[in-house]
């Protein structure tokens, strides 16, 4: 074959190529801008009514664009903000221990099982993989909390219930394998101990799949209504996502709050777009920090991927 | 070399500090996950709070009786195995597309921004997801009946018809998974080999063919764990969801109601405490016979790719 029609035809290949390539982007460009408004207008919506004058609500519903502008939800949240603050209080204390206690706990954990040399890593690991096949099931766990260890009521069923996790322990166990042996052999013919290697070795060069646990349980902590739904009945212990579950079911509570907080007593609250600045103010935080957030999960998650 | 016999004491003593350091973790899933599998005798007995779960009488399998005996049985397992296939099947493929079309796009800020938005939902709590069906959904003024009455057709009272729930659920399941789908497949995809999609371009084939032919095929593994895992849940119903999404709204159980859901009302409302041990040992042992038949399945098929 002669070197022009080789040329024409690598030309050919090209042009077809590109034509694809062009196909596709725009394929992919209308689609994810599809998927990206498919998942960011609902919470627009939100913040809309959050925004909106209760009788523009009540008048033409909830829109995306708000008719009239207020800020007299938002307003009234920050003008009694006791009730809101305990719930906000409860959610980071709970929020704070239990990620700091679980990740400390999951990846002790997970370093004895990553140890190769340890003996009984296999029947260990069995016995904490068993409890993903099998289950006793909402009830038993139902009163053996609330009947034997009497945490109804306490900070605490707001944190143990959710303080280990076998996903966590693999994940990280799959990441902790993959530092290599002879730093921990070499440390132990240093002569530090098991304990000492953990804490001052492996946590170090764990960082990203520190990270991605800990903010996994972090989340799981910050949006956590179950635990309290089934064992929390003292308004004083209620975190943030239960607090706003009642408040949105139940907006003579809210007014109850309100009044307890020391407002005048007003039979008229605009009740609408109160619920979805509660929304937003429960939501906020999280809101914020997510976007700095993401780029540790997307990390982790890679892990994850490889590692699975 | 030593010829000492090592005995069970000597490993445990060589093995002290390791074995100290698994005790937390071994513990708290003795506690709270083994005790309440004990528990499972609750669904076999008569409970009454004066006895307590060891002195109730026995009553053999009434309870099993009562629930296979009311109809509830048959609805709450089918909506719960349907359901999950439906966001088995939706998610997955929506996340696939989602991850190949994110990696294929060009435009670097294009593809930060689009990640960061469709993880959004990810990110929220099921409360406030609930806030947003509200606030699409409401009949006097959520969006979706605004826009019906924009459009001068009648609004629909979605909180009252049932025939509707499947389809939203089914959506909201797939817009709360879509971000963390899409980066665990775009994380899969990252770690393709490059050089098989060079290959591919030198013998001329076009961008779809490579998606086809490489993308694709080399998904499969991540496809097949992520499946098995979700199968092994298919009985097991995302209660936070539907708890938040419906609530306890009866007219809507023929469409809504799932195992969780299920044995919750009959433990808090009604306090059928044997009956909802009983429905829960059944949900256990569905999920334990389906993760043990599709794992089977699978190793049959390629043993390298099952879970255990």
């Amino acid at each position: 074959m002669s070197t022009t029609t080789a040329k024409i035809q690598t030309a050919k290949v090209r042009k077809r190529v590109n034509t694809d390539r062009l196909t596709l982007s725009i394929i992919g460009y209308a689609t994810l801008i599809v998927l990206a408004v498919f998942c960011i207008v609902p919470f627009l919506l939100v913040v809309s009514a959050s925004l909106s004058e209760e009788s523009s609500i009540i008048e033409k519903g909830f829109q995306l664009i708000p008719s009239t502008f207020s800020t007299e939800a938002y307003g009234l949240l920050f003008k009694y903000p006791a009730e809101m603050l305990r719930a906000y209080g409860v959610t980071i204390t709970v929020t704070l221990i239990g990620t700091v206690l679980g990740l400390f706990l999951t990846s002790m954990t997970a370093y004895v099982l990553s140890r190769r040399d340890f003996k009984w890593r296999g029947r260990f690991s069995f016995f904490f993989f068993f409890t993903t096949l099998f289950s006793g099931g909402l009830v038993p766990s139902y009163l053996l909390i609330i009947n034997f260890l009497h945490l109804k009521d306490t900070l605490l069923v707001l944190i143990l219930p959710m303080l280990m996790n076998v996903f966590y322990i693999i994940v990280m166990k799959s990441f902790m394998s993959s530092i290599p042996d002879a730093i921990t052999e070499s440390a132990k013919i240093d002569g530090a101990g098991d304990f000492r290697i953990f804490l001052q070795l492996i946590v170090p060069l764990s960082k990203p799949a520190l990270a991605t646990i800990g903010l996994f349980i972090a989340l799981a902590y910050w949006n956590d209504w179950y635990n309290a739904l089934l064992y929390i009945s003292k308004s004083e212990l209620m975190p943030l996502q239960y607090y706003l579950y009642k408040m949105l079911g139940n907006m003579d509570g809210m007014r109850k709050a309100m009044m307890a907080s020391g407002a005048v007593v007003n039979t008229d609250l605009p009740t609408e777009s109160l619920k979805m600045a509660m929304t937003i103010v429960a939501t906020g935080p999280i809101l914020l920090a997510y976007p700095f957030i993401q780029k540790y999960f997307v990390q982790g998650l890679t892990i994850g991927a490889v590692k699975g | 070399m030593k010829q000492k016999q090592h005995g069970f004491w000597d490993d445990v003593k060589k093995y002290r500090t390791l074995l100290l350091m698994l005790t937390p973790a071994v513990l708290f899933f003795l506690v709270f996950a083994y005790v309440p599998m004990a528990g499972i005798v609750l669904a076999f007995k008569q409970y009454n709070y004066t006895d307590g779960i060891i002195h109730s009488p026995w009553n053999g399998l009434d309870n099993f009786r009562f629930f296979f005996g009311s109809g509830d049985a048959w609805r709450v397992t089918r909506n719960t195995a349907l359901y999950n296939i439906a966001f088995i099947v939706v998610n997955n493929v929506l996340q696939i597309f989602a991850g190949i079309l994110l990696f294929e796009v060009a435009g670097k800020w294009f593809r930060k921004i689009t990640q960061t938005i469709l993880f959004l939902p990810y990110f929220i709590s099921w409360v406030v997801v609930g806030a947003i069906a509200y606030n699409l959904f409401n009949f006097d003024v959520g969006t979706v009946n605004v826009l019906l009455k924009g459009l001068g057709m009648q609004p629909v009272d979605i909180y009252n018809t049932a025939a509707y729930w499947p389809v939203i659920l089914v959506v909201v399941s797939a817009w709360k998974a879509l971000g963390y789908g899409t980066i665990m497949y775009l994380a899969a995809i990252t770690s393709i080999d490059t050089e098989m999609y060079e290959a591919a371009e030198i013998d001329g084939a076009n961008i779809f063919q490579r998606i086809m032919k490489i993308t694709v095929p080399n998904l499969i593994p991540t496809v097949i764990i992520l499946v098995l895992l979700a199968i092994g849940n298919i009985f097991r119903g995302d209660f936070g969801m539907f708890y938040n999404m419906v609530g306890n709204n009866g007219l809507l159980f023929s469409s809504t109601d799932v195992i969780d859901t299920f044995v919750f009302r009959s433990l808090t409302t009604s306090n059928e405490i044997g009956m909802s041990a009983a429905a829960g040992f059944y949900q256990s042992l569905l999920g334990f016979a389906t993760i043990m038949l599709a794992n089977y399945a699978v190793r049959k098929y390629d043993k390298d790719r099952a879970l255990f």
